[in-house]
């Protein structure tokens, strides 16, 4: 079976993150590749730059991968995180504009039958049209 | 394929009551989805037998719907497997989603 777009999921908190890949596994499950991060490297509210970096590398493939994320800051560290990794990566991660939860459940909805990277964002930004 | 229109005579019908509590909401729409797309024909949803009908396979359209718990799910399927997938579909919901897994795979 070809590979699937692959789904990551930053929240300041790690509690969020993980119940949301809960979520995503037990409704959508296994086939598709799930990271998630939360919490600053104190454990505290907040996120970490090397941690999205990290989860991106564990999801990643050439179909490309989508990232859920809640507030700004996870926002722009996500983003800072795809810039620095290597160039050949940088055209297929995104940054979906979408609420974290609902979102991440219809891109990986998405993202198990097969669908493009853009299909996928598609999915997770249609749900809640901002 | 333009979901809105006839999708055109040579096509295989189903309908099945969806008693399902708090309707098609995500739970169930994700596995409905799925499902659907194990099958290589086009399957569309309404809630009328003569449509407006949506894309079974996207889940963003199938949601779009919000089918409320007390209706009648409607589908339309045209191509190959088309009476094979609107059987297991129609044995989805009858069996509150629960047997998803049933169906018979694709060849991958």
């Amino acid at each position: 079976m070809s590979e699937n777009v692959g789904i990551v999921i930053v929240s300041h908190s790690s509690d969020v993150a993980r119940g949301t890949a809960d979520m995503v596994r037990q409704m959508v499950g296994p086939e598709v590749p799930l990271a998630w991060c939360g919490g600053n490297t104190e454990g505290g509210l907040g996120t970490s730059v090397a941690a999205v970096m990290q989860a991106i590398r564990d999801v990643w493939s050439k179909r490309g991968v989508a990232v859920l994320v809640d507030l700004g800051g996870a926002e722009t560290n996500s983003e800072m995180a795809i810039e620095m990794l290597p160039a050949e990566m940088h055209g297929s991660v995104v940054v979906c504009n979408a609420p974290i939860v609902e979102g991440a459940v219809m891109a990986a909805t998405e993202a198990s039958g097969g669908s493009s990277l853009d299909a996928v964002r598609r999915a997770a930004e249609e749900l809640y049209p901002r | 394929m333009n979901a809105e229109n006839d999708p055109g005579t040579l096509r295989e019908t189903a309908s099945v009551w969806l008693a399902h509590a708090g309707g098609l909401h995500a739970r169930p729409a994700i596995k409905l989805t799925k499902l659907a797309r194990r099958f290589a024909c086009d399957i569309m949803v309404g809630v009328a037998a003569a449509g407006p009908w949506k894309d079974a396979k996207s889940i963003a359209q199938v949601l779009s719907m919000k089918v409320p718990v007390e209706t009648t799910l409607h589908f339309a399927a045209q191509g190959e497997g088309a009476r094979q997938s609107l059987d297991a579909i129609v044995k989805l919901v009858e069996s509150d989603f629960e047997v998803a897994d049933a169906a018979e795979p694709r060849d991958g």
